[in-house]
C-alpha cells in the first residue's frame, strides 16, 4: 500500500494543478496582511466603533493573532473551493486523461487504488490547511507582532496572549477535519464523472445550498439542517469561545467524521462498480 | 498438448437494450499470436475491456491462466499486460516516471527493467522527456512498453498501430513477431487492419456486431471457401463473351464496374483464362487473385450482416 500511496503522491505533487491553491494562498494571504498593516488597524476601529464609546481598550489588539483569526474566515468558502479543485480531480482526472485504462488493468485491486487515492487526498487537504495556518499566522506575527486576541463575534471576547497559540493549533486541526469532509464530498462526486470541473461545481453547489438552508431562519429547514455538514463547518470558531464548548466540538468531530466516511464509502461503491469507458 | 491460457464462455455485455458483445467464446493458447478482427464497432474493444477488467460482463465469464476473472481478478491479471485503444499517459511526467508508477501497480520494477523495455521500443534516449512532448507514434510505442513492464506472459494489444505511418506500423508488427518468437509471449492483437493480422497471427477470430463469426487457424481459414479473381479488362462485351465461352474455368462471375469483374474460380485456371481473354482481343489490365484474409473477412462480415 505504501508504494501505491507514494505513486499517488508523486502524481499529485508533480502536477501543476496541485500548486494553484498554494499559489493563491501564497498571493492572497501576504496581500491581505500587508494591506491590513498599511491600514494601521482601521479595520479593527470600524469593527469596534460602537463599543469604544463605552469601553477603554489598552494594549496592541490589532496584532498578528487578530489578523490570522480574520483570515481563518476563508475556511467558509475559499479554502473549500481550492481543496475541491484537487480532490475533485483525483478520480475524474484519471478518466479525463484516459489513464484509468493504464492503472485499472493492473493486478492490484480497485479497492487498494481507491484507498491510496483517498489517503493522498487527505494528505493534500491537511498539508494545504496547515500551509495556510503557518503562512497566515507566521507572516501576521512578523508583520504585526503579538498581543492579546480580540474576538468580535456576537460580542467581544479578549483572550490573553498566553491562551492563544493552543487555540489556533486546535482550531486548525478542527479546520483540517472539516476540510476533509469537503474533500471527501468532492472525491465522491469525482468518482462518477469524467471531467474534473463537475466535482468542483457540484461540491460548491452543495456547500452553497447547505449554507443557505443552515442560515435561513425558516421552520421548514429546522430539522433538515441538523443533518447537513454545514452545521459544524464553523467548528473551529468554537475554540475561540470561553469556555470552550468541548461537548459540542466532540459532537461536531463525530458528525463531520460520519459525513466524510459516508462520502468515502459511496465513492468506493461507485468506483468499484464503474465501467471504464473513457 | 497446447495449453489454453485465455478462455471466454458465453461472454456478453449489454448497454441498455443493445448487446455490444454477445455469447462470445474465445480460446487463446500459449504461444499464439491471436488476431482479433472485426470492423469498427464490432465489439473488439468492449471484449478487450472485459478481458482486462475495465468493464464488467453482463453475462458469461472469462478465465485467464485458469483463474476466473470475476472472482480472482488479481491472480488472473498477474501475468497480463495490455494496451487499450489510444495510448494515454500522465502527460506531465516523463516516460520513465510513467513506467515507474505503472510498474509499482504490478509489484514494482527496477530502473534496469524500465530502460530495458524503453530500449525494446526504441525510446530509451527519450526516457526523461515529458510524454507531452512525444509524437503519436512514440506514445503508441510507449503504450507497448507499459504493457511489457511487468514482463507478462500474455500481452493484449488493442489496435496498436492506429494512427501510425507505414514505417511505424511495420516496426510494431516486427516487435510483435519478436515478442512472440524470441520472448515467447502470447499475444492478442485486436485490429481492423486485416493484412496486419494476416502478417503476424497464427490464429484468429472474427467478430461482427458483437458476435463471433469464425475462429481458428489463420492458414486453415484462408484456404477455406471460394477463391476469387478480380479482373480489370475492357471492353466489357468482349470480356463477357469470353467468360460465357469458358464457363468450365470458373464457378460464377459478377460485373462490379464497367471494366471490373469478380470471378469465383480456382487459381490454377488463371493462365488459361488470361490466354482466352488475350486471344479474343481483350485488353487485360490486371488479374488479381484474392485469397487474402481481407477477402475472407469481407465476405464473412458481409454475410453476417445479411443474416
Amino acid at each position: 500500500m505504501s508504494k501505491l500511496i507514494y505513486s499517488e503522491l508523486v502524481k499529485l505533487f508533480l502536477k501543476k494543478r496541485t500548486y494553484i491553491g498554494f499559489g493563491i494562498v501564497l498571493l492572497i494571504v501576504p496581500l491581505i496582511e500587508i494591506a491590513m498593516k498599511l491600514e494601521g488597524g482601521r479595520f479593527l476601529t470600524i469593527a469596534m466603533r460602537g463599543m469604544s464609546r463605552d469601553f477603554l481598550f489598552f494594549g496592541n489588539l490589532f496584532n498578528g493573532w487578530f489578523v490570522a483569526h480574520q483570515i481563518m474566515n476563508s475556511l467558509w468558502f475559499h479554502i473549500p473551493l481550492l481543496i475541491s479543485f484537487v480532490a475533485g480531480d483525483q478520480l475524474a482526472g484519471e478518466a479525463t486523461a484516459g489513464t484509468y485504462r493504464l492503472i485499472l488493468i493492473r493486478p492490484v485491486s480497485r479497492t487498494r487504488i481507491f484507498i491510496a487515492k483517498y489517503i493522498t487526498t487527505l494528505i493534500y487537504t491537511v498539508v494545504f490547511v496547515f500551509f495556510l495556518a503557518v503562512l497566515s499566522i507566521g507572516l501576521a506575527i512578523i508583520l504585526l507582532g503579538r498581543g492579546d486576541l480580540i474576538i468580535i463575534l456576537r460580542g467581544v471576547l479578549i483572550l490573553p496572549e498566553s491562551d492563544v497559540a493552543w487555540r489556533f493549533l486546535t482550531a486548525y486541526l478542527l479546520a483540517a477535519w472539516t476540510m476533509i469532509t469537503i474533500a471527501s464530498l468532492s472525491f465522491f462526486f469525482s468518482s462518477f464523472v469524467e471531467n474534473a470541473i463537475g466535482p468542483i461545481v457540484a461540491t460548491m453547489g452543495v456547500l452553497i445550498i447547505f449554507t443557505v438552508i443552515s442560515v435561513i431562519p425558516v421552520e421548514f429547514f429546522e430539522i433538515p439542517k441538523n443533518y447537513l455538514f454545514t452545521k459544524y463547518l464553523d467548528m473551529w470558531q468554537k475554540v475561540f469561545q470561553n469556555p470552550v464548548p468541548w461537548e459540542e466540538i466532540k459532537n461536531g468531530i463525530l458528525f463531520m467524521g460520519a459525513w466524510s466516511l459516508g462520502c468515502m464509502l459511496c465513492a468506493w461503491i461507485v468506483f468499484e462498480r464503474k465501467d471504464i469507458l473513457s | 498438448m497446447t495449453e489454453t491460457i485465455l478462455q471466454t464462455r458465453q461472454l456478453g455485455k449489454r448497454y441498455g437494450k443493445r448487446w455490444a458483445v454477445k455469447n462470445l467464446n474465445l480460446e487463446v493458447c500459449r504461444g499464439d499470436v491471436f488476431g482479433f478482427l472485426g470492423p469498427n464497432g464490432a465489439g473488439k474493444s468492449t471484449t478487450i475491456r472485459m478481458l482486462l477488467s475495465l468493464i464488467r460482463p453482463t453475462e458469461g465469464e472469462a478465465e485467464i491462466f485458469g483463474y476466473p476473472l470475476k472472482s480472482s481478478r488479481s491472480e488472473a491479471l498477474q501475468r497480463v499486460g495490455g494496451i487499450v485503444e489510444k495510448p494515454d499517459f500522465y502527460q506531465y511526467l516523463s516516460a520513465y516516471k510513467n513506467l515507474e508508477i505503472l510498474g509499482s501497480l504490478s509489484g514494482g520494477v527496477d530502473r534496469k527493467k524500465i530502460y530495458e523495455v524503453l530500449e525494446l521500443v526504441g525510446l530509451s534516449n527519450r526516457a526523461v522527456d515529458k510524454v507531452k512532448t512525444y509524437s503519436h507514434g512514440m506514445k503508441q510505442r510507449l503504450g507497448i512498453a507499459q504493457a511489457l513492464i511487468s514482463d507478462p506472459e500474455l500481452v493484449v494489444l488493442d489496435e496498436p498501430t492506429n494512427g501510425l505511418d507505414p514505417q511505424g506500423m511495420k516496426e510494431v508488427r516486427d516487435l510483435i513477431i519478436y515478442l512472440s518468437r524470441e520472448r515467447g509471449k502470447t499475444i492478442i492483437l485486436s485490429s481492423h487492419l486485416l493484412n496486419e493480422v494476416e502478417m503476424v497471427a497464427n490464429r484468429m477470430a472474427i467478430i461482427n456486431k458483437g458476435e463471433l463469426v469464425v475462429q481458428g487457424d489463420v492458414n486453415a481459414l484462408l484456404n477455406e471457401g471460394d477463391k476469387s479473381v478480380i479482373l480489370h479488362a475492357e471492353p466489357q462485351q468482349k470480356v463477357i463473351a469470353v467468360l460465357k465461352s469458358k464457363e468450365k474455368l470458373f464457378k460464377s462471375y459478377d460485373v462490379r464496374e464497367e471494366d471490373k469483374f469478380e470471378i469465383i474460380m480456382d487459381f490454377i485456371f488463371i493462365p488459361e483464362l488470361n490466354k482466352a481473354l488475350v486471344d479474343a482481343g481483350v485488353q487485360v489490365n490486371a488479374l488479381i487473385p484474392m485469397r487474402s484474409l481481407e477477402n475472407l473477412f469481407l465476405s464473412i462480415t458481409e454475410n453476417a450482416s445479411q443474416v
